[in-house]
Protein backbone atom coordinates (compact mmCIF):
# COMPACT_ATOMS: atom_id res chain seq x y z
CA UNK A 1 0.00 0.00 0.00
CA UNK A 2 1.30 3.42 -0.98
CA UNK A 3 0.32 6.42 1.12
CA UNK A 4 1.10 10.11 0.97
CA UNK A 5 0.68 12.24 4.08
CA UNK A 6 0.32 16.03 3.83
CA UNK A 7 2.76 16.09 0.95
CA UNK A 8 4.02 19.54 -0.03
CA UNK A 9 6.48 20.34 -2.81
CA UNK A 10 8.33 23.61 -3.31
CA UNK A 11 10.46 24.29 -6.36
CA UNK A 12 12.79 27.22 -5.84
CA UNK A 13 10.65 29.65 -3.85
CA UNK A 14 7.42 28.61 -5.56
CA UNK A 15 5.10 26.29 -3.72
CA UNK A 16 3.59 23.89 -6.24
CA UNK A 17 1.02 22.24 -4.02
CA UNK A 18 0.49 21.18 -0.45
CA UNK A 19 -1.59 19.00 1.83
CA UNK A 20 -1.80 16.01 -0.50
CA UNK A 21 -2.97 12.98 1.44
CA UNK A 22 -4.08 9.72 -0.11
CA UNK A 23 -3.90 5.98 0.29
CA UNK A 24 -3.51 3.67 -2.64
CA UNK A 25 -4.63 0.07 -2.14
CA UNK A 26 -4.15 -2.88 -4.45
CA UNK A 27 -6.09 -2.74 -7.68
CA UNK A 28 -6.39 1.04 -7.58
CA UNK A 29 -5.53 3.47 -10.33
CA UNK A 30 -4.62 7.00 -9.26
CA UNK A 31 -5.02 9.47 -12.08
CA UNK A 32 -3.10 12.70 -11.48
CA UNK A 33 -4.47 15.59 -13.50
CA UNK A 34 -3.77 19.30 -13.65
CA UNK A 35 -2.76 22.05 -16.03
CA UNK A 36 0.79 22.38 -17.40
CA UNK A 37 3.20 23.34 -14.67
CA UNK A 38 0.89 22.27 -11.87
CA UNK A 39 3.52 19.85 -10.58
CA UNK A 40 2.38 16.46 -11.86
CA UNK A 41 5.89 15.30 -12.69
CA UNK A 42 7.23 16.66 -9.39
CA UNK A 43 4.56 14.73 -7.50
CA UNK A 44 5.45 11.50 -9.30
CA UNK A 45 9.16 12.05 -8.65
CA UNK A 46 8.40 12.65 -4.98
CA UNK A 47 6.35 9.44 -4.85
CA UNK A 48 9.35 7.59 -6.33
CA UNK A 49 11.72 9.14 -3.84
CA UNK A 50 13.74 11.06 -6.44
CA UNK A 51 12.56 14.39 -5.08
CA UNK A 52 12.54 15.33 -1.43
CA UNK A 53 9.17 16.85 -0.47
CA UNK A 54 9.40 20.12 1.51
CA UNK A 55 6.85 18.74 3.98
CA UNK A 56 5.02 15.49 4.57
CA UNK A 57 6.12 11.99 3.68
CA UNK A 58 5.48 9.08 1.36
CA UNK A 59 4.94 5.69 2.99
CA UNK A 60 5.09 2.18 1.53
CA UNK A 61 3.58 -0.60 3.68
CA UNK A 62 3.48 1.93 6.54
CA UNK A 63 7.16 2.80 6.41
CA UNK A 64 8.74 5.98 5.11
CA UNK A 65 10.27 5.34 1.69
CA UNK A 66 13.39 7.29 2.68
CA UNK A 67 14.30 4.60 5.19
CA UNK A 68 13.18 1.72 2.96
CA UNK A 69 15.21 2.77 -0.13
CA UNK A 70 15.98 -0.36 -2.23
CA UNK A 71 13.33 -2.30 -0.31
CA UNK A 72 10.80 0.12 -1.81
CA UNK A 73 12.43 0.48 -5.23
CA UNK A 74 12.41 -3.24 -5.90
CA UNK A 75 8.60 -3.01 -5.90
CA UNK A 76 8.46 -0.03 -8.23
CA UNK A 77 8.61 0.71 -11.94
CA UNK A 78 8.95 4.38 -12.85
CA UNK A 79 8.67 5.51 -16.45
CA UNK A 80 9.27 9.22 -16.69
CA UNK A 81 9.04 11.82 -19.42
CA UNK A 82 12.32 10.72 -20.93
CA UNK A 83 12.46 7.14 -22.09
CA UNK A 84 15.87 6.31 -20.57
CA UNK A 85 16.93 4.63 -23.83
CA UNK A 86 20.56 4.66 -24.94
CA UNK A 87 20.86 5.62 -28.61
CA UNK A 88 23.68 3.17 -29.31
CA UNK A 89 21.92 0.12 -27.86
CA UNK A 90 19.24 -1.82 -29.71
CA UNK A 91 15.63 -1.83 -28.54
CA UNK A 92 16.03 -5.33 -27.07
CA UNK A 93 19.30 -4.46 -25.31
CA UNK A 94 17.74 -1.34 -23.82
CA UNK A 95 14.78 -3.35 -22.62
CA UNK A 96 17.07 -5.97 -21.04
CA UNK A 97 19.07 -3.33 -19.13
CA UNK A 98 15.97 -1.51 -17.87
CA UNK A 99 14.41 -4.75 -16.62
CA UNK A 100 17.70 -5.81 -15.02
CA UNK A 101 17.83 -2.51 -13.11
CA UNK A 102 14.38 -3.29 -11.71
CA UNK A 103 15.76 -6.66 -10.62
CA UNK A 104 13.87 -8.59 -13.29
CA UNK A 105 15.88 -11.03 -15.37
CA UNK A 106 14.53 -11.39 -18.92
CA UNK A 107 15.38 -13.83 -21.67
CA UNK A 108 15.82 -12.60 -25.27
CA UNK A 109 12.62 -14.31 -26.41
CA UNK A 110 10.64 -12.55 -23.66
CA UNK A 111 12.07 -9.21 -24.78
CA UNK A 112 11.23 -9.99 -28.41
CA UNK A 113 7.65 -10.96 -27.44
CA UNK A 114 7.13 -7.81 -25.35
CA UNK A 115 8.41 -5.61 -28.20
CA UNK A 116 6.26 -7.48 -30.74
CA UNK A 117 3.17 -6.93 -28.54
CA UNK A 118 3.88 -3.20 -28.75
CA UNK A 119 4.10 -3.38 -32.55
CA UNK A 120 7.89 -3.42 -32.79
CA UNK A 121 8.29 -6.90 -34.32
CA UNK A 122 11.37 -7.02 -36.54
CA UNK A 123 12.77 -3.81 -35.08
CA UNK A 124 14.23 -5.25 -31.87
CA UNK A 125 17.80 -5.12 -33.19
CA UNK A 126 17.67 -1.57 -34.55
CA UNK A 127 19.66 0.94 -32.50
CA UNK A 128 17.34 3.17 -30.51
CA UNK A 129 18.49 6.25 -32.44
CA UNK A 130 16.93 4.79 -35.59
CA UNK A 131 13.49 4.61 -33.93
CA UNK A 132 10.83 7.30 -34.15
CA UNK A 133 9.60 9.17 -31.07
CA UNK A 134 6.54 6.93 -30.78
CA UNK A 135 8.58 3.76 -31.24
CA UNK A 136 11.00 4.88 -28.54
CA UNK A 137 8.08 5.42 -26.19
CA UNK A 138 6.75 1.96 -27.03
CA UNK A 139 10.17 0.43 -26.29
CA UNK A 140 10.23 2.08 -22.88
CA UNK A 141 6.66 0.94 -22.14
CA UNK A 142 7.36 -2.64 -23.30
CA UNK A 143 9.15 -3.00 -19.97
CA UNK A 144 5.82 -2.94 -18.10
CA UNK A 145 4.45 -6.38 -19.06
CA UNK A 146 7.90 -7.87 -18.29
CA UNK A 147 7.88 -6.22 -14.85
CA UNK A 148 4.32 -7.25 -13.97
CA UNK A 149 5.59 -8.88 -10.75
CA UNK A 150 6.46 -5.41 -9.40
CA UNK A 151 3.24 -4.13 -7.81
CA UNK A 152 3.61 -0.35 -8.13
CA UNK A 153 3.84 1.37 -11.51
CA UNK A 154 4.39 5.13 -11.65
CA UNK A 155 3.90 6.40 -15.19
CA UNK A 156 4.42 9.96 -16.42
CA UNK A 157 2.32 10.67 -19.53
CA UNK A 158 2.46 7.07 -20.79
CA UNK A 159 0.21 7.84 -23.76
CA UNK A 160 2.26 10.75 -25.12
CA UNK A 161 3.46 10.16 -28.71
CA UNK A 162 1.56 6.86 -29.01
CA UNK A 163 -0.79 6.01 -31.89
CA UNK A 164 -4.26 4.57 -31.33
CA UNK A 165 -3.23 0.87 -31.54
CA UNK A 166 -0.45 1.41 -29.00
CA UNK A 167 -2.81 3.37 -26.74
CA UNK A 168 -5.35 0.54 -26.71
CA UNK A 169 -2.59 -2.00 -26.00
CA UNK A 170 -1.36 0.16 -23.10
CA UNK A 171 -4.93 0.36 -21.77
CA UNK A 172 -5.12 -3.43 -21.66
CA UNK A 173 -1.63 -3.74 -20.09
CA UNK A 174 -2.53 -1.31 -17.31
CA UNK A 175 -5.98 -2.87 -16.88
CA UNK A 176 -4.50 -6.36 -16.53
CA UNK A 177 -1.97 -5.16 -13.99
CA UNK A 178 -4.72 -3.56 -11.89
CA UNK A 179 -7.01 -6.61 -11.98
CA UNK A 180 -4.01 -8.73 -10.96
CA UNK A 181 -3.73 -6.66 -7.79
CA UNK A 182 -1.21 -4.04 -8.90
CA UNK A 183 -1.25 -0.29 -8.27
CA UNK A 184 -0.77 2.40 -10.88
CA UNK A 185 -0.15 6.12 -10.49
CA UNK A 186 -0.42 7.89 -13.80
CA UNK A 187 -0.56 11.40 -15.23
CA UNK A 188 -2.34 12.04 -18.47
CA UNK A 189 -3.89 14.81 -20.49
CA UNK A 190 -5.92 12.49 -22.69
CA UNK A 191 -9.17 10.94 -21.57
CA UNK A 192 -8.31 7.25 -21.75
CA UNK A 193 -10.78 4.85 -20.14
CA UNK A 194 -9.07 2.04 -18.26
CA UNK A 195 -10.88 -0.98 -16.86
CA UNK A 196 -9.74 -0.68 -13.25
CA UNK A 197 -11.30 -2.30 -10.18
CA UNK A 198 -11.01 1.05 -8.40
CA UNK A 199 -10.06 4.48 -9.61
CA UNK A 200 -9.31 7.82 -7.99
CA UNK A 201 -8.54 11.17 -9.45
CA UNK A 202 -6.28 13.80 -7.97
CA UNK A 203 -6.49 17.27 -9.48
CA UNK A 204 -3.41 19.28 -8.56
CA UNK A 205 -5.00 22.61 -9.56
CA UNK A 206 -7.28 22.19 -6.53
CA UNK A 207 -4.33 21.48 -4.21
CA UNK A 208 -2.71 24.87 -4.74
CA UNK A 209 -3.63 27.21 -1.95
CA UNK B 1 22.05 -8.29 -7.13
CA UNK B 2 25.06 -9.78 -8.96
CA UNK B 3 22.93 -10.22 -12.09
CA UNK B 4 21.97 -6.56 -11.90
CA UNK B 5 25.58 -5.41 -11.52
CA UNK B 6 26.71 -7.70 -14.34
CA UNK B 7 24.02 -6.18 -16.57
CA UNK B 8 25.26 -2.66 -15.69
CA UNK B 9 28.90 -3.54 -16.49
CA UNK B 10 27.84 -5.24 -19.72
CA UNK B 11 25.79 -2.18 -20.69
CA UNK B 12 28.68 0.22 -20.07
CA UNK B 13 31.19 -1.91 -21.95
CA UNK B 14 28.76 -2.28 -24.87
CA UNK B 15 28.14 1.48 -24.93
CA UNK B 16 31.87 2.20 -24.75
CA UNK B 17 32.49 -0.23 -27.60
CA UNK B 18 29.81 1.41 -29.79
CA UNK B 19 31.32 4.83 -28.97
CA UNK B 20 34.88 3.60 -29.38
CA UNK B 21 35.98 6.90 -30.92
CA UNK B 22 35.74 8.35 -27.38
CA UNK B 23 38.17 5.76 -26.01
CA UNK B 24 40.49 6.24 -28.98
CA UNK B 25 40.57 9.99 -28.24
CA UNK B 26 41.66 9.39 -24.65
CA UNK B 27 44.33 6.84 -25.56
CA UNK B 28 45.69 8.90 -28.45
CA UNK B 29 45.78 12.00 -26.24
CA UNK B 30 47.87 10.05 -23.73
CA UNK B 31 50.25 8.75 -26.40
CA UNK B 32 50.68 12.14 -28.08
CA UNK B 33 51.23 14.13 -24.86
CA UNK B 34 53.86 11.64 -23.67
CA UNK B 35 55.54 11.62 -27.08
CA UNK B 36 55.76 15.42 -27.29
CA UNK B 37 58.14 15.70 -24.33
CA UNK B 38 61.19 13.91 -25.78
CA UNK B 39 60.76 16.06 -28.89
CA UNK B 40 60.50 19.28 -26.92
CA UNK B 41 63.11 18.62 -24.25
CA UNK B 42 65.73 17.26 -26.62
CA UNK B 43 67.63 13.96 -26.75
CA UNK B 44 69.57 14.20 -23.49
CA UNK B 45 69.28 10.60 -22.15
CA UNK B 46 69.92 11.38 -18.48
CA UNK B 47 67.35 14.15 -18.38
CA UNK B 48 64.77 12.00 -20.18
CA UNK B 49 65.32 9.10 -17.79
CA UNK B 50 64.77 11.42 -14.83
CA UNK B 51 61.56 13.02 -16.09
CA UNK B 52 60.00 9.84 -17.57
CA UNK B 53 57.86 8.71 -14.59
CA UNK B 54 56.58 12.21 -13.91
CA UNK B 55 55.65 12.87 -17.54
CA UNK B 56 53.88 9.55 -18.00
CA UNK B 57 51.99 9.97 -14.73
CA UNK B 58 50.87 13.55 -15.49
CA UNK B 59 49.75 12.51 -18.97
CA UNK B 60 47.75 9.61 -17.48
CA UNK B 61 46.17 12.05 -15.04
CA UNK B 62 45.10 14.41 -17.82
CA UNK B 63 43.85 11.56 -20.01
CA UNK B 64 41.72 10.33 -17.10
CA UNK B 65 40.25 13.82 -16.68
CA UNK B 66 39.36 13.87 -20.36
CA UNK B 67 37.42 10.61 -20.13
CA UNK B 68 35.56 11.56 -16.95
CA UNK B 69 33.35 14.28 -18.36
CA UNK B 70 31.01 11.91 -20.13
CA UNK B 71 30.77 9.43 -17.27
CA UNK B 72 27.27 10.49 -16.17
CA UNK B 73 26.22 13.37 -18.46
CA UNK B 74 24.38 11.39 -21.15
CA UNK B 75 22.66 9.21 -18.54
CA UNK B 76 21.60 12.39 -16.75
CA UNK B 77 20.06 13.96 -19.85
CA UNK B 78 18.27 10.89 -21.24
CA UNK B 79 16.75 9.74 -17.93
CA UNK B 80 18.84 6.56 -17.58
CA UNK B 81 20.33 7.92 -14.37
CA UNK B 82 16.86 8.11 -12.77
CA UNK B 83 16.44 4.41 -13.46
CA UNK B 84 19.75 3.69 -11.72
CA UNK B 85 18.69 5.79 -8.73
CA UNK B 86 15.52 3.67 -8.52
CA UNK B 87 17.26 0.33 -9.12
CA UNK B 88 16.74 -2.74 -6.98
CA UNK B 89 20.40 -2.68 -5.84
CA UNK B 90 22.16 -0.07 -3.66
CA UNK B 91 23.30 2.89 -5.76
CA UNK B 92 26.85 2.74 -4.38
CA UNK B 93 27.21 -0.81 -5.74
CA UNK B 94 26.01 0.37 -9.15
CA UNK B 95 28.60 3.16 -8.94
CA UNK B 96 31.33 0.57 -8.24
CA UNK B 97 30.21 -1.45 -11.28
CA UNK B 98 30.21 1.63 -13.49
CA UNK B 99 33.58 2.85 -12.24
CA UNK B 100 35.02 -0.60 -12.93
CA UNK B 101 33.66 -0.61 -16.49
CA UNK B 102 34.93 2.94 -16.98
CA UNK B 103 38.40 2.00 -15.75
CA UNK B 104 38.51 -1.08 -18.03
CA UNK B 105 37.89 1.10 -21.06
CA UNK B 106 39.88 4.22 -20.21
CA UNK B 107 42.37 3.36 -17.46
CA UNK B 108 43.58 -0.11 -18.41
CA UNK B 109 44.69 0.90 -21.96
CA UNK B 110 46.97 3.55 -20.41
CA UNK B 111 48.49 0.96 -18.06
CA UNK B 112 49.12 -1.43 -20.95
CA UNK B 113 50.67 1.25 -23.17
CA UNK B 114 52.94 2.77 -20.53
CA UNK B 115 55.93 0.32 -20.86
CA UNK B 116 55.93 0.98 -24.60
CA UNK B 117 55.96 4.74 -24.12
CA UNK B 118 58.67 4.46 -21.47
CA UNK B 119 61.05 3.24 -24.22
CA UNK B 120 60.98 6.75 -25.71
CA UNK B 121 62.54 8.01 -22.48
CA UNK B 122 65.11 5.20 -22.33
CA UNK B 123 63.70 4.11 -18.98
CA UNK B 124 65.70 1.17 -17.61
CA UNK B 125 63.95 -2.16 -18.43
CA UNK B 126 63.83 -3.16 -14.77
CA UNK B 127 61.92 0.05 -13.92
CA UNK B 128 59.18 -0.55 -16.50
CA UNK B 129 57.30 -3.11 -14.37
CA UNK B 130 57.37 -0.69 -11.43
CA UNK B 131 55.85 2.05 -13.58
CA UNK B 132 53.17 -0.32 -14.88
CA UNK B 133 52.36 -1.58 -11.40
CA UNK B 134 52.12 1.96 -10.01
CA UNK B 135 49.71 2.88 -12.82
CA UNK B 136 47.72 -0.32 -12.28
CA UNK B 137 47.19 0.65 -8.64
CA UNK B 138 46.85 4.37 -9.32
CA UNK B 139 44.49 4.67 -12.30
CA UNK B 140 41.51 3.08 -10.46
CA UNK B 141 41.99 5.74 -7.76
CA UNK B 142 41.92 8.42 -10.46
CA UNK B 143 38.67 6.98 -11.85
CA UNK B 144 37.00 6.75 -8.42
CA UNK B 145 38.00 10.25 -7.29
CA UNK B 146 37.10 11.59 -10.72
CA UNK B 147 33.66 9.99 -10.45
CA UNK B 148 32.97 12.12 -7.35
CA UNK B 149 33.84 15.25 -9.33
CA UNK B 150 31.80 14.12 -12.33
CA UNK B 151 28.77 13.48 -10.11
CA UNK B 152 29.11 16.81 -8.30
CA UNK B 153 29.38 18.86 -11.51
CA UNK B 154 26.52 17.01 -13.21
CA UNK B 155 24.12 19.32 -15.00
CA UNK B 156 26.22 22.44 -14.44
CA UNK B 157 27.15 24.85 -17.23
CA UNK B 158 30.88 24.67 -17.91
CA UNK B 159 31.06 21.58 -15.76
CA UNK B 160 34.18 20.34 -17.56
CA UNK B 161 36.42 23.16 -16.38
CA UNK B 162 35.01 23.02 -12.86
CA UNK B 163 35.58 19.26 -12.81
CA UNK B 164 39.28 19.80 -13.59
CA UNK B 165 39.65 22.41 -10.84
CA UNK B 166 37.84 20.19 -8.37
CA UNK B 167 39.55 16.91 -9.10
CA UNK B 168 43.16 17.75 -10.05
CA UNK B 169 44.19 18.86 -6.52
CA UNK B 170 42.82 15.57 -5.19
CA UNK B 171 45.01 13.70 -7.66
CA UNK B 172 48.21 15.15 -6.11
CA UNK B 173 48.87 12.36 -3.55
CA UNK B 174 48.36 9.69 -6.22
CA UNK B 175 50.76 11.50 -8.54
CA UNK B 176 53.44 11.88 -5.84
CA UNK B 177 53.25 8.24 -4.79
CA UNK B 178 52.97 6.88 -8.33
CA UNK B 179 55.85 8.81 -9.88
CA UNK B 180 57.79 8.50 -6.61
CA UNK B 181 57.63 4.70 -6.77
CA UNK B 182 59.63 4.69 -10.01
CA UNK B 183 62.08 7.32 -8.70
CA UNK B 184 62.68 5.31 -5.54
CA UNK B 185 63.26 2.14 -7.53
CA UNK B 186 65.75 3.88 -9.83
CA UNK B 187 67.62 5.25 -6.78
CA UNK B 188 67.92 1.67 -5.52
CA UNK B 189 65.66 2.24 -2.52
CA UNK B 190 62.97 -0.16 -3.65
CA UNK B 191 59.42 0.85 -4.60
CA UNK B 192 57.63 -1.28 -2.00
CA UNK B 193 56.78 1.56 0.40
CA UNK B 194 55.30 3.74 -2.35
CA UNK B 195 53.36 0.89 -3.91
CA UNK B 196 51.97 -0.26 -0.56
CA UNK B 197 50.83 3.27 0.23
CA UNK B 198 49.24 3.49 -3.21
CA UNK B 199 47.47 0.20 -2.56
CA UNK B 200 46.24 1.47 0.78
CA UNK B 201 44.94 4.60 -0.87
CA UNK B 202 43.12 2.47 -3.46
CA UNK B 203 41.41 0.51 -0.68
CA UNK B 204 40.32 3.66 1.17
CA UNK B 205 39.08 5.33 -2.03
CA UNK B 206 37.24 2.19 -3.15
CA UNK B 207 35.46 2.12 0.21
CA UNK B 208 34.40 5.75 0.48
CA UNK B 209 34.23 7.17 -3.06
CA UNK B 210 31.22 5.09 -4.24
CA UNK B 211 29.23 6.29 -1.26
CA UNK B 212 30.14 9.93 -2.01
CA UNK B 213 29.31 9.51 -5.71
CA UNK B 214 25.93 7.99 -4.81
CA UNK B 215 25.12 10.93 -2.51
CA UNK B 216 26.12 13.45 -5.20
CA UNK B 217 24.03 11.66 -7.84
CA UNK B 218 20.96 11.73 -5.57
CA UNK B 219 21.38 15.49 -5.11
CA UNK B 220 21.67 15.99 -8.88
CA UNK B 221 18.29 14.28 -9.41
CA UNK B 222 16.40 16.70 -7.13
Amino acid sequence: MLAAQKLEITRGDRRLFGGITFELRTGTLLLVTGSNGSGKTSLLRALCGLLLPSAGEVRWQNENIRSLREEYWRHLVYIGHSNALKDELSAAENLGVLCALSGVHTRPEQQRQALADFGLAGREHLPAKALSQGQRRRTALARLPLCSTLPLWILDEPFAALDSTAVSHMQSVVGTHLTDGGMVVMTTHQVVPIAAPAMRELNLDECRR
Amino acid sequence: MMTLLRAVIRRDLLLAWRRRADIATVVLFFVIVVSLFPLGVGPEPNLLRTIAPGIIWVAALLACMLSLQNMFTSDHSDGALDQMLLAAAPLSMIVVARAFAHWLMSGLPLVILSPLLAIQFDLAPELSPVLTLSLLLGTPILTLIGAIGAALTLGLRGGGMLLALLVLPLYVPVLILGAGAVDAASAGLGADAHLLLLGAQLLVTATFAPWAVAAALRISAE
